[in-house]
C-alpha cells in the first residue's frame, strides 16, 4: 500500500497560534478544546471514548494508528473526539484481525484531523498557556475565516455536553437472570465499564442522562452507578439532583469521572476547571486505605477541590494523585456511595484499579444481606 | 516503609571484564546504584575486577576492590569490613551467580549479612527452564506448549499433538547439546532417536517452535509492598529466533494495542509475584504469534540487564538508581520522580518520540566464526537513536554504530544481488538489516520481505517510506529540489550524507541548502513524561521540528566527544575516561556538555553532564550541537579513535580543540611525518614504508626487510594487521587489504621478532612532562597490546631501558605540543628501545593506571588541557605495592570455531586487574609460562 497524496490542513489555536500540516480523517473542518493525551497504546479506546466529546486530542505518541481499529474495541459507537493532531499518521495498519484502518475508521466517523505536527511544541504550549479552543481545517485556509468559525467554538467552562452523547432510550447489557441489578445513568459511559459490571454479574440497565431519579428507580436495581463523561459538571444540575435522590435512597452507589463530580457536587463539593487536565494512562495514584498505590488511566479536564473534600464532614478521601496531589476518590460518610476521579475500567490502560468494581459488588452483596436480616 | 535503617553499609557486586552478554550497562547500573545508596548515608563498598570501570572510581564508592570475583575475595572484604547488606542485583548474571555461591557456602549468614533486592529461590526458579515451565503452568500463565516424552513412540504422539515446527530439548545435557530445531516432519524421526540418545535419562522435552513470533519485552519495578510499574516496552523488529541482544530493538512497542498491552503488563506481574520476593527491576520477555494474537510468556530475569540500561536512557526513568533505593527499604510512592523532581517515582514514562538499538557486532574479529544470528548472542556493543519518527531513529543509530554507513542506504553501498539478498533475508547476519531495504530498491514485494524475515509489516511499511524518498529526491538535483521533500528527509532521519548522495552533490551544499530553507535541527527533551510535566533534567535528542527547547546559556562550554558503542579494541576505558573528563571539567567551572549514543555507558547518565546531547558522534549532528551551544571548544582525546578521528574536520571547520592541537594529532598518526619527527629527536624506530599497491610493497619491502608487519593506516585495535615472511604472503596480505579497505594505505614495519613489547602514558602541558605509568607486557612483541597481559611497572626491563622509555616519552610528547595525554608503545630488541608508535589521547591503560596507582590522571590531565592547570600544579602519590597486572579477556567460546589466536590484531573484549605482591606470584608465573601459547601471525 503506499501513502496518499493528502492535502495540507491548518490548526488555529484561539491564541493565534498557527500549526501547518497534512490532512488526515475527513476532509473538513473541527473545533473544539484542545486537550493531550498520554497513553503510548489504546488510541480506539480514546477516540471513542464519550468523555472527549467536544474535544481535539492531541496524540502525544509519535505514531497513530499503527495497528488500525477492530470494532469490538470501540468504546462507544464509533470516534466522539471532535478532531485529532498527530505527528506521524501510519496509513497501512499491521494486525492479522484489523478490520479496518485508522483512516478508515476516522472517515467513517467523520473526524477531522491534522498530522506532521510538532506536536510535543503543542503539548507544551498548553501546559503553559492552559487548555484553549482551536480549529483544524483541510478547506479554509483564510484567516478570517478560520477565525470567525473558531469564535462560534463555545468556551468548555459552563458546557453541558452529557445530554449529547448519552443514550436516547434505555438499553440493558448483560444477563437479566445476573445477580445484581444496576442501573446506570449515561453520561457518556464506555461500553469497558457495562462490561466490568456484566463480567462480575450484573444486569445494567442504562439510562439517558436526563432521566429522572424515580424512573431509575423503578427497575428496582441493586446498585446506581454513575458514568464518565464530557463537560462541565457545574451545568449538570439535573445530574445532580438524581444522585441526591440516590444518596437519599441510601443505596450502593458508584461514580467514575464525571459521575464523581456529580457525587461530588451531590455532596457539597465543589467542582473546578483545570489548567489542562489529566489525560493518560500513567497516573499515579495513592489509595489512601490499602497504602497501595495503583496506575490509573484518567480523562479529565475537571476536578473536585480537595481542600474542600478535606474540610467536608460527610466526605472522606480515598484516593489521591502522586503527581499532583489532586482529589482522586472519596467515600460518602454514613453512605454506600463512593466514587473516583479515574477510570478503574482502564480501556486504554492499566487493570490495577479494578478492585473498585469488586468493592461496588460487595457493597451490593452486604445490602442484601442486611436487607435480609 | 521508608529507608531501612539498620542498613549502614553495603556491598554492591560489579560484573567484571567485558565479555559478549555482559558489556558496559553494568558499570552504569552498578554506579547508580552506588551513588543512590550514598545519598542515603549509606557506606558503599564495591568489588569488580574490572579497571576501566566508573563504579570501581573513589568518586562513586567509599570502598573499592579490585579484586578477583570469587568467594575467597569476599570473605576478604568480609573479613575487613562490617558489611550490613549486599546487593547483588547490579553485576548481571556473574554478580548473582556469585552471591548463591556465597548464599550456598553460608557465607553471608556467617558474617551476618542480608542479601537485598534479591529472591535466591526465584532466581532459581527463573533459571532452570523445566521449573520456570511448571510453575507457569501453575499459575496458569501461558508458556510455549511443551511436553516430555520418554520414548519415541510417546515423541511421535506428542510432535503430532503439537505441530510442527518444533523444538527439540535432550533433558540433563549440557548447554542443550543434542537439541535442534525441527521444520520438516521428515526430519523428525531422526532428530528424536538422536536427542533420547543424547539425553542421559533418554528423555526429550518437545515443545512448540515460536521461531518468527513477535517478540516484546517489558521492563518492571516493583517494591516490596507489591507496587507495580512498567518503565518501558520493548519490540524487537527481529522476531523470534535472534537473541534480544542481537536484535534491532524499538521502543516503546510500536505494534501492540492496548488490550496485549495490559495483557502482558498482568502477565508481568503476576510472573515476578509467582516467582519470589524481591524488590527493584526485572525484565519479562514475551511472545505473540502474529497470527492468532496467543500471548506466552518466555522469560525473566529477576535483575537490572541491558535492557534496564536501555530502558533507562530511553525513558530518562534511572531504573538502577530507583532499584537500589528500593532494595533499601523505600516504596516506589516514596521517591520522586528524578527527571521532573516534582512528580512520583510510581510513575510510567510516556515516550513523544521513538528509540531504536541497533547491535554492534565485530565478526571481522573473529575470522571463522559463524556470522549468523541466533540464539546466542554475538554482538559486542550497541548503540541507541532517539528521534520524533521510527525511521528518523533509526537511521540515528546507524550512523552512531561507525560502520562507515551513513544511514539505511543511499550510501553506494547498496547490495544488487537478488540470489545473495534473498539469502541474508532468510539467513540472518549483522548486515540484514540494510538488506531489507536493499531488497526493496530491487523491487522484492513486502509480503515476500515479510514472509521470509517474520518482520512486522509496520516496520516494513516505514522503511519503505525510505525506498520511496530516496527515489523521488534521486529524481532532483541540488538545484530543483522542494524544500519539503528534503524536510521530509531529514525528518526520516537521512543524513546530508546520503541526500548528497541522492542528487550527486556534495554534502556541504546539502548543508547550505537546508541553512538556506531553514530546515534546522532542534533539540527536545527526554522528560519521562511526553512534556505533560516540567522537567528539570537537561538530556537532549535532535529532530527536525519547530521548537527547540536546548536553551544555551552564557556560561563558558566545553563539549565532550563520547567513544560511541562498544567494539573490539574500544570499550568502556574511553568512557572512564570522559566520566572523568566531564567532572573535572565541571570542577574548573565550565558547563559541560556530552555527546554520546551508547547506552550502556555512564557517561549518557543524565545526571552526569551538565548537557547531555544524546546523539551520533557523527558529523552532522556534532557540528550542528557545536553550531548550536558555541562552545569554547571541544575534547577529542578521552573518546577514543571515534572522538579523536573527528579533530581534522573541526580544525578544518575552526572549531577550537580542547588540548594537543590537530596538527600535533595528525603528526603521530601519520607514519611519515612522525617518522621524520623521531629521526630529528634521534629516537629508534623500526624500519618501515607505505605502499599504495602490491607492486610498491614489494619495493619497500627491499629496504624494511622480513618479518614485517603489514598494515592498513587510519583503522582501530590492529584491524587486519598482519606479520609476513616472504614475498608471496607480502602480496597476498596487501591485496586483500586493499580490497577490504579500498583507496586505503599500507603501512609496512619491519618486525621486531622476539622484542619485548612495553608502553608508557603521560601527561604533557606543552613544557613539561609526567609520566604516569610505565608497563611491560608478558607476551612478545606481536601481539596486539591490547590481547597482551601488561604489568605495572615493568618487571623485567633494565634502569638503562627504562630510562630510555621515560626520556623518549618527554621528547616526543614536548615536540609534538601535546596539551593532555599520550600513549607511546615500544619494543625493546636487542638492547635497543624502539618507538613502535604514539596515540596522542587517552589510551586503555590509563583507567587501568589510575586504579593501580590510586591516582586520578584524567582528571589532571583534563585540567592541563582546559589550560587551568600546568603539569608543575600536580604532585600525584602513586600508591601500590607489588605490581599490577591487566589482563585481557576474551569471548571466543561464543565462537566455536574459532580458535584462540593471538597475534597483531586485537581480539580481547575486556580486561581485569590483579595485584601481585611479587613475581614468585602463582598467577603471574602462570600467565609468564603460557606467554608465547597463542601467538600466530
Amino acid at each position: 500500500m503506499s501513502v496518499p497524496e493528502r492535502p495540507d490542513a491548518i490548526l488555529l489555536l484561539s491564541d493565534g497560534t498557527v500549526f501547518e500540516g497534512k490532512s488526515i480523517g475527513k476532509i473538513g473542518t473541527t473545533t473544539g478544546e484542545l486537550a493531550f493525551n498520554t497513553g503510548m497504546t489504546g488510541y480506539q479506546e480514546v477516540f471513542t471514548d464519550p468523555s472527549y466529546f467536544g474535544q481535539i486530542l492531541i496524540a502525544t505518541h509519535t505514531h497513530i494508528g499503527n495497528y488500525g481499529t477492530i470494532k469490538s474495541e470501540n468504546e462507544s459507537q464509533g470516534a466522539k473526539i471532535a478532531g485529532l493532531v498527530v505527528k506521524n499518521f501510519a496509513w497501512n495498519p499491521s494486525r492479522y484481525n484489523a478490520d479496518n484502518s485508522l483512516q478508515g475508521f476516522l472517515e467513517e466517523s467523520g473526524i477531522v484531523g491534522i498530522s506532521n505536527i510538532d506536536t510535543r511544541q503543542l503539548v507544551r504550549h498548553i501546559r503553559t498557556k492552559g487548555a484553549m479552543n482551536a480549529i483544524i481545517s483541510s478547506e479554509y485556509f483564510s484567516p478570517d475565516e478560520l477565525e470567525s468559525r473558531l469564535a462560534a467554538c463555545p468556551p468548555m467552562d459552563g458546557l453541558e455536553l452529557a445530554s449529547r452523547v448519552s443514550c436516547t432510550t434505555p438499553y440493558f447489557a448483560g444477563d437479566p437472570g445476573a445477580d445484581f441489578k444496576v442501573a446506570a445513568l449515561d453520561i457518556g459511559i464506555k461500553n469497558s465499564i457495562l462490561r466490568c459490571l456484566v463480567d462480575r454479574g450484573c444486569y445494567v440497565k442504562v439510562f439517558p442522562a436526563k432521566t429522572p431519579f424515580e424512573e431509575m428507580a423503578a427497575f428496582a436495581p441493586d446498585g446506581y452507578f454513575l458514568s464518565n463523561g464530557p463537560g462541565d459538571p457545574a451545568a449538570m444540575d439535573y445530574a445532580v439532583e438524581t444522585c441526591e435522590k440516590i444518596l437519599a435512597a441510601d443505596k450502593p452507589l458508584f461514580g467514575i469521572c464525571l459521575g464523581h463530580q456529580i457525587l461530588a457536587r451531590a455532596s457539597g463539593l465543589p467542582t473546578y476547571k483545570m489548567k489542562f487536565g489529566h489525560r493518560g494512562i500513567n497516573h499515579p495514584v495513592k489509595n489512601l486505605e490499602s497504602g497501595r498505590s495503583e496506575m490509573t488511566s484518567q480523562n479529565h479536564g475537571f476536578a473536585v477541590s480537595l481542600g474542600a473534600a478535606l474540610n467536608a464532614d460527610d466526605v472522606d478521601v480515598t484516593h489521591t494523585n502522586l503527581n499532583d496531589d489532586t482529589l482522586e476518590g472519596i467515600r460518602v460518610r454514613g453512605k454506600k456511595a463512593f466514587s473516583v476521579q479515574y477510570h478503574p475500567e482502564a480501556s486504554p490502560g492499566p487493570h490495577d484499579s479494578r478492585y473498585l468494581f469488586d468493592q461496588f459488588i460487595e457493597m451490593m452483596q452486604a445490602e442484601r444481606e442486611l436487607v435480609k436480616a | 516503609m521508608p529507608l531501612d535503617t539498620s542498613i549502614k553499609s553495603v556491598l554492591i557486586i560489579g560484573s567484571g571484564p567485558i565479555i559478549i552478554g555482559q558489556a558496559c550497562e553494568f558499570d552504569y547500573s552498578g554506579s547508580q546504584a552506588a551513588r543512590s545508596l550514598r545519598e542515603e548515608g549509606i557506606e558503599v563498598s564495591l568489588i569488580n575486577s574490572n579497571p576501566a570501570t566508573i563504579m570501581t572510581d573513589p568518586v562513586t564508592a567509599d570502598h573499592v576492590y579490585l579484586l578477583p570475583l570469587t568467594r575467597k575475595s569476599i570473605i576478604q572484604i568480609l573479613e575487613e569490613r562490617k558489611i550490613d547488606a549486599v546487593l547483588p542485583t547490579m553485576g548481571g548474571q556473574t554478580a548473582l551467580n556469585l552471591a548463591m555461591e556465597c548464599e550456598q557456602a553460608g557465607i553471608w549468614q556467617k558474617y551476618g549479612v542480608r542479601t537485598i533486592g534479591v529472591d535466591f529461590a526465584g532466581i532459581d526458579m527463573a533459571e532452570d527452564r523445566e521449573k520456570f515451565r511448571l510453575l507457569m503452568e501453575r499459575e496458569g500463565i501461558p508458556v510455549p506448549r511443551a511436553r516430555t516424552a520418554a520414548s519415541f513412540l510417546e515423541g511421535k504422539e506428542i510432535a503430532q499433538e503439537i505441530g510442527f515446527p518444533l523444538v527439540l530439548r535432550p533433558s540433563y545435557t549440557m548447554g542443550g547439546t543434542g537439541g535442534g530445531f525441527v521444520k520438516d516432519p521428515a526430519d523428525f524421526d531422526k532428530a528424536l532417536t538422536r536427542a533420547l540418545h543424547m539425553s542421559p535419562v533418554h528423555q526429550v522435552l518437545i515443545e512448540e517452535s515460536i521461531f518468527g513470533w513477535k517478540e516484546y519485552e517489558l521492563e518492571v519495578l516493583r517494591d516490596h509492598a507489591g507496587n507495580h510499574i512498567v518503565i518501558c516496552s520493548i519490540e524487537n523488529l527481529d522476531p523470534m529466533g535472534i537473541h534480544t541482544g542481537d536484535s534491532v530493538t524499538v521502543a516503546p512497542a510500536m505494534t501492540l494495542s492496548d488490550p496485549h498491552m495490559q495483557r502482558m503488563r498482568n502477565m508481568a506481574f503476576q510472573v515476578m509475584d509467582a516467582i519470589g520476593e524481591f524488590s527493584g527491576g526485572c525484565n519479562v520477555q514475551f511472545s505473540i504469534d502474529p497470527n492468532s494474537e496467543r500471548m506466552i510468556v518466555i522469560e525473566i530475569n529477576p535483575r537490572v540487564s541491558r535492557s534496564s540500561a536501555l530502558a533507562s536512557k530511553a525513558t530518562g526513568y534511572p531504573i538502577a538508581r530507583v532499584s537500589a533505593k528500593l532494595a533499601v527499604g523505600y516504596r516506589l510512592d516514596e521517591l520522586p520522580n528524578q527527571i521532573t523532581q516534582t512528580t512520583s517515582a510510581f510513575f510510567e514514562p510516556s515516550l513523544d518520540y521513538v528509540i531504536v538499538k541497533i547491535p554492534r557486532w565485530n565478526f571481522a574479529k573473529f575470522r571463522g566464526a559463524d556470522e549468523s544470528l541466533g540464539l546466542q548472542m554475538k554482538s559486542v556493543g550497541e548503540s541507541m537513536g532517539i528521534g520524533r519518527s521510527f525511521n528518523e531513529a533509526l537511521q540515528k543509530a546507524i550512523q552512531s554504530l561507525e560502520l562507515k554507513r551513513n544511514g539505511m542506504g543511499a550510501d553506494g553501498k547498496e547490495l544488487t544481488n537478488l540470489e545473495q539478498l534473498m539469502y541474508s533475508l532468510e539467513h540472518p547476519s549483522w548486515d540484514r538489516l540494510w538488506h531489507v531495504k536493499d531488497a526493496m530498491l530491487m523491487g522484492v514485494p513486502l509480503k515476500s520481505i515479510q514472509k521470509v524475515t517474520k518482520i512486522d509489516r509496520w516496520f516494513l511499511e516505514e522503511i519503505y517510506k525510505l525506498v520511496k524518498l530516496e527515489k523521488q529526491i534521486s529524481a532532483h538535483t541540488i538545484a530543483d529540489l522542494p524544500r519539503d521533500l528534503l524536510l521530509e528527509a531529514k525528518q526520516n532521519g537521512f543524513a546530508d550524507r546520503q541526500v548528497a548522495h541522492m542528487l550527486q552533490c556534495w554534502e556541504s551544499e546539502v548543508y547550505a541548502l537546508r541553512e538556506k530553507l531553514g530546515i534546522q535541527r532542534v533539540y527536545k527533551l527526554v522528560d519521562t513524561c511526553a512534556a505533560e510535566f516540567e522537567a528539570v533534567t537537561p538530556y537532549y535528542y535532535s529532530t527536525f521540528e519547530d521548537e527547540n527547547e536546548s536553551v544555551v546559556s552564557d556560561k563558558k562550554k566545553v563539549v565532550i566527544f563520547g567513544s560511541g558503542p562498544n567494539r573490539i579494541g574500544q570499550g568502556i576505558e574511553f568512557d572512564y575516561c570522559c566520566v572523568h573528563g566531564v567532572l573535572a571539567a565541571k570542577e574548573e567551572g565550565f558547563e559541560t556538555i556530552m555527546i554520546n549514543c551508547n547506552p550502556e555507558t555512564v557517561s549518557t547518565d543524565f545526571n552526569v553532564s551538565d548537557k547531555l546531547y544524546f546523539e551520533p558522534v557523527f558529523w552532522e549532528h556534532i557540528y550542528d550541537i557545536i553550531r548550536h551551544e558555541k562552545p569554547e571548544g571541544v575534547i577529542v582525546q578521552l573518546g577514543g579513535q571515534t572522538a579523536l578521528k573527528l579533530a581534522e574536520k573541526l580544525d578544518r571547520y575552526n572549531i577550537p580543540i580542547i588540548g594537543t592541537p590537530y596538527d600535533a594529532l595528525d603528526m603521530a598518526e601519520d607514519r611519515g611525518r612522525f617518522s621524520e619527527l623521531l629521526k630529528e629527536l634521534g629516537i629508534p624506530y623500526p624500519q618501515f614504508g607505505v605502499a599504495e599497491n602490491a607492486n610498491d610493497a614489494l619495493d619497500v619491502i627491499q629496504d624494511v626487510g622480513y618479518p614485517a608487519l603489514v598494515r592498513p593506516s587510519y583503522v582501530l585495535g590492529g584491524q587486519s594487521m598482519r606479520i609476513v615472511i616472504n614475498d608471496e604472503e607480502l602480496e597476498e596480505h596487501v591485496v586483500n587489504v586493499l580490497k577490504e579497505i579500498p583507496g586505503n594505505r599500507v603501512l609496512i614495519d619491519h618486525f621486531l621478532d622476539g622484542a619485548i613489547e612495553a608502553e608508557c602514558d603521560a601527561i604533557c602541558d606543552g613544557e613539561d612532562v609526567i609520566i604516569i605509568g610505565m608497563m611491560e607486557h608478558i607476551e612478545p612483541a606481536g601481539i596486539h597490546s591490547g590481547d597482551s597481559s601488561a604489568v605495572l611497572p615493568p618487571f623485567s626491563l633494565g634502569d638503562l631501558h627504562k630510562m630510555k622509555m621515560d626520556e623518549y616519552t618527554r621528547k616526543i610528547a614536548v615536540a609534538l605540543g601535546v596539551k593532555g595525554l599520550i600513549n607511546i608503545q615500544f619494543a625493546i630488541h636487542r638492547d635497543e628501545v624502539y618507538v613502535i608508535e604514539a596515540n596522542p589521547r587517552a589510551s586503555r591503560t590509563v583507567p587501568f593506571i589510575a586504579k593501580a596507582y590510586g591516582v586520578p590522571y584524567v582528571n589532571m590531565a583534563t585540567k592541563v588541557m582546559l589550560g587551568t592547570h600546568k603539569v608543575k600544579d600536580f604532585d600525584p602519590k602513586p600508591m601500590l605495592k607489588g605490581y599490577a597486572i591487566k589482563e585481557p579477556i576474551f569471548s571466543f567460546d561464543k565462537f566455536p570455531n574459532v580458535n584462540k589466536e593471538l597475534g597483531p590484531e586485537m581480539k580481547s573484549t575486556g580486561e581485569r586487574i590483579y595485584f601481585i605482591e611479587d613475581l614468585n606470584d602463582e598467577y603471574f608465573l602462570k600467565l609468564y609460562r603460557e606467554r608465547n601459547l597463542y601467538l600466530s601471525r
